[in-house]
């Protein structure tokens, strides 16, 4: 068991955590590991990252990774435009001759520098080149990083939970998979959806819940769909649903009609291939 | 301690470094490991670094800690394989009689799944005492890859054959180490690729060019003039072909996936296609070459400066080449033939290239490789191959 009851996280009012990723979870924190989360969009990746930080309460830190950004640009920046206007017209309060005073932290600098030890998400890491990855191995293993310009060191004063996400069907390099615990979230079941809706909707009906579920695992199941609906639009969908007063969930299950259809898929052909299957089952 | 699992795992070919284990330990030693569920998740996160291998850690983790029987898991593709054999043989039946020695009209009492199994009964009792073994199937020298095709040379049971055939791998996967590493290391084909990179400016202007800033200065008479520019970034195109059909494809399969998944890392734009032995009418964008077809002719639209790596051992029979219609799946028709189709595609592109993982000394007794080899710029698939055909994808045309 651990110990530590301060550092074990349990999930929240609206993320359904599966023990198996909570055993995960809470030895990557125990371990002071970096925790890599791969699955596909919509399996809660990032949304654990803001779970785990609301249920320790601790702050967190969103980093979200671009595809043009530089593993340096997370550390930190030096703003060499600011310094050379105040060197010009030195009408503002800064010290020019101070190289610190322009250093801006980046989101990662600004975890280390936190007083209190804080959630780090590091949000869909894929996008970036691998050079990215490469660059941030040392930072994360030694929790440091120098900043060239100063000369200076910057250590973290608590090791940060570090949550990487990545959407990517590739893997990411090998030394910097060696640095991290991995966890695949698989996409959720039957059961498991039924208890993430129940988090998000308590009051809602069962036979609207039973319903629309059926309806949201047969359209994941159409061969040739591009983008499967994920929870994020189940959700939105159910959302949609218990709006409309005419709605029945009966006609979900005679396979009369989906309604809000473009809220469950979002790309034209995958609606037009939905629409003419359901048309089939008429 | 587990070091049977462990080692276990990595005789497998999951790479599980000492480190990792040695961090496993340490979780068992702080006490966040209490019972078996815990540690097969924990372990898993810990030791386990792509979803791709989680099935298998399953079923050696089962067998393991509770003595399920292990399959093993490089012999559970032969089935798939032994049917599409099968399925070809279908088409002839004297031959298919021939080789299973079932008399032609009690063909038709089984189905193709009693075929199958009587078939892989044959093969066991083959690997058993091979040593008379080219006897056994298809000794007249008509190949079962092809359903018109004549194999030059024949088909061997066991032994070394130059025309690598389908039951001579069935078979020697049975008794060679399967798990061997390929000619390639995985880390030098990263190191290779890299290397392959159009560099253009791209993305909005926002590095200082140094230089031209101070020239510019200098010129505004020393007040301070900024010229920012596009950074440069990797903008090459490429199309990746592989011949993942066939069973002469089947030793290449592992060094196959490397370079695929290299490649995958490395490139931002790279499309891949799959084909069986020769490129027709159509590639195909899914891996079982069912679902998304392409048209080949549609390759026309695309940016002639894409570079196309093709990936294949360039081995069969000659009617799959360079006859209309010799493509070996029955039921497809074809307008031009393979060659047509070969010739098309290296005019379409600037720059390509043909990888082989055949070994080079043995091209010249395999005809189709010739004739391949004089359309595209053919290297072999191992370092130094792979560095060259980089470089002659590099070349400006």
């Amino acid at each position: 068991m651990i110990k530590n009851d301060k550092t074990n996280f349990t999930g929240t009012s609206t993320y359904v955590l599966d023990p198996e990723l909570a055993k995960i979870v809470n030895v990557s924190i125990s371990l002071e590991m970096p925790l890599l989360l791969k699955g596909e969009p919509g399996t809660g990746k990032t949304l654990l990252a803001h779970a785990i930080a609301e249920n320790l309460k601790m702050p967190l830190i969103v980093l979200n990774v671009k595809s043009s950004m530089k593993a340096v640009d997370a550390l930190y920046q030096y703003d060499t435009l600011t310094r050379l206007n105040d060197s010009r017209f030195g009408d503002s309060k800064r010290d020019v001759s101070d190289i610190e005073e322009y250093i801006k932290m980046g989101k990662i600098g600004q975890s280390f520098k936190s007083f209190e030890r804080v959630v780090l998400l590091i949000d869909e890491i894929d996008k970036a080149d691998s050079d990215f990855q490469d660059d941030l191995l040392d930072v994360l293993d030694q929790m440091e990083f120098d900043i060239i310009e100063i000369d200076k060191t910057i250590k973290s004063k608590h090791r940060p939970i570090v949550i990487i996400t990545s959407n990517a069907k590739k893997d990411l390099s090998d030394p910097f998979l060696g640095r991290c615990n991995f966890h695949h979230i698989a996409f959720p079941d039957h059961d498991m959806m039924k208890k993430i809706i129940k988090a998000h909707f308590p009051d809602i009906n069962s036979r609207l819940a039973d319903a629309s579920l059926e309806a949201f695992y047969n359209l994941r199941q159409l061969p040739g769909i591009e983008k499967k609906p994920a929870t994020r639009e189940l959700i939105n969908w159910i959302r949609s649903l218990q709006i409309d007063p005419d709605f029945d969930p009966r006609d979900l299950k005679r396979k009369k009609e989906i309604p809000f259809l473009g809220v469950l898929l979002k790309k034209s052909p995958d609606y037009e291939l939905a629409q003419k299957r359901i048309y089939l089952y008429r | 301690m587990f070091l049977d699992f462990y080692y276990l795992l990595r005789e497998y070919g999951i790479s599980i470094s000492p480190t990792a284990f040695l961090r496993l330990h340490k979780a068992l030693s702080m006490g966040l490991i209490n019972s078996l569920e815990d540690f097969y998740f924990i372990a898993r996160s810990i030791m386990i670094k792509s979803e791709k291998y989680f099935d298998l850690y399953d079923k050696i983790f089962a067998y393991s800690f509770k003595g399920v029987e292990f399959e093993d898991p490089f012999e559970l593709g032969i089935d798939k394989t032994l049917k599409a054999m099968l399925m070809d043989w279908l088409k002839d039946p004297v031959q298919l009689s021939e080789v299973l020695g079932i008399k032609p009209e009690d063909l038709k009492k089984y189905t193709p799944e009693e075929l199958v199994k009587y078939f892989l009964e044959r093969l066991k009792e083959q690997t058993e005492r091979h040593d008379g073994g080219n006897r056994w199937i298809g000794t007249g020298g008509t190949s079962p890859v092809g359903h018109s095709g004549f194999h030059p040379g024949g088909m061997r049971v066991g032994g070394r054959s130059r025309n690598k055939s389908a039951i001579k791998l069935a078979l020697e996967r049975r008794y060679k180490d399967y798990s061997q590493q390929g000619p390639l290391d995985s880390s030098q084909i990263g190191e290779a690729l890299r290397r392959l990179r159009n560099m253009v400016p791209a993305g909005p202007k926002e590095r200082i060019n140094i230089e031209k800033t101070i020239y510019e200065t200098v010129q505004n008479a020393g007040e301070i003039e900024l010229v920012f520019e596009r950074s440069v970034k990797d903008r090459l195109k490429v199309i990746l072909m592989i011949d993942n059909g066939g069973w002469s494809m089947d030793p290449y399969i592992e060094v196959c996936q490397t370079v695929f998944n290299y490649a995958h890392a490395q490139f931002k734009e790279l499309t891949t296609y799959f084909f069986h032995n020769c490129i027709y009418d159509r590639v195909w964008l899914d891996p079982q070459r069912r679902f998304k077809p392409f048209d080949v002719d549609d390759f026309v639209k695309k940016d002639p400066e894409t570079r196309l790596i093709i990936i294949g051992d360039a081995s069969m029979a000659p009617t799959e080449l360079l006859a209309k219609d010799g493509i070996i799946y029955f039921d497809e028709k074809q307008i031009k033939p393979g060659i047509e189709r070969l010739k098309f595609l290296r005019e379409t592109f600037k720059h390509s290239v043909w990888l082989n993982p055949v070994l080079i000394s043995e091209w010249q007794y395999i005809h189709t490789i010739r004739v391949i080899a004089e359309v595209f710029s053919m290297f072999e698939l191992t370092l130094d191959g792979l560095e060259r055909a980089v470089t002659h994808l590099m070349v400006k045309k």
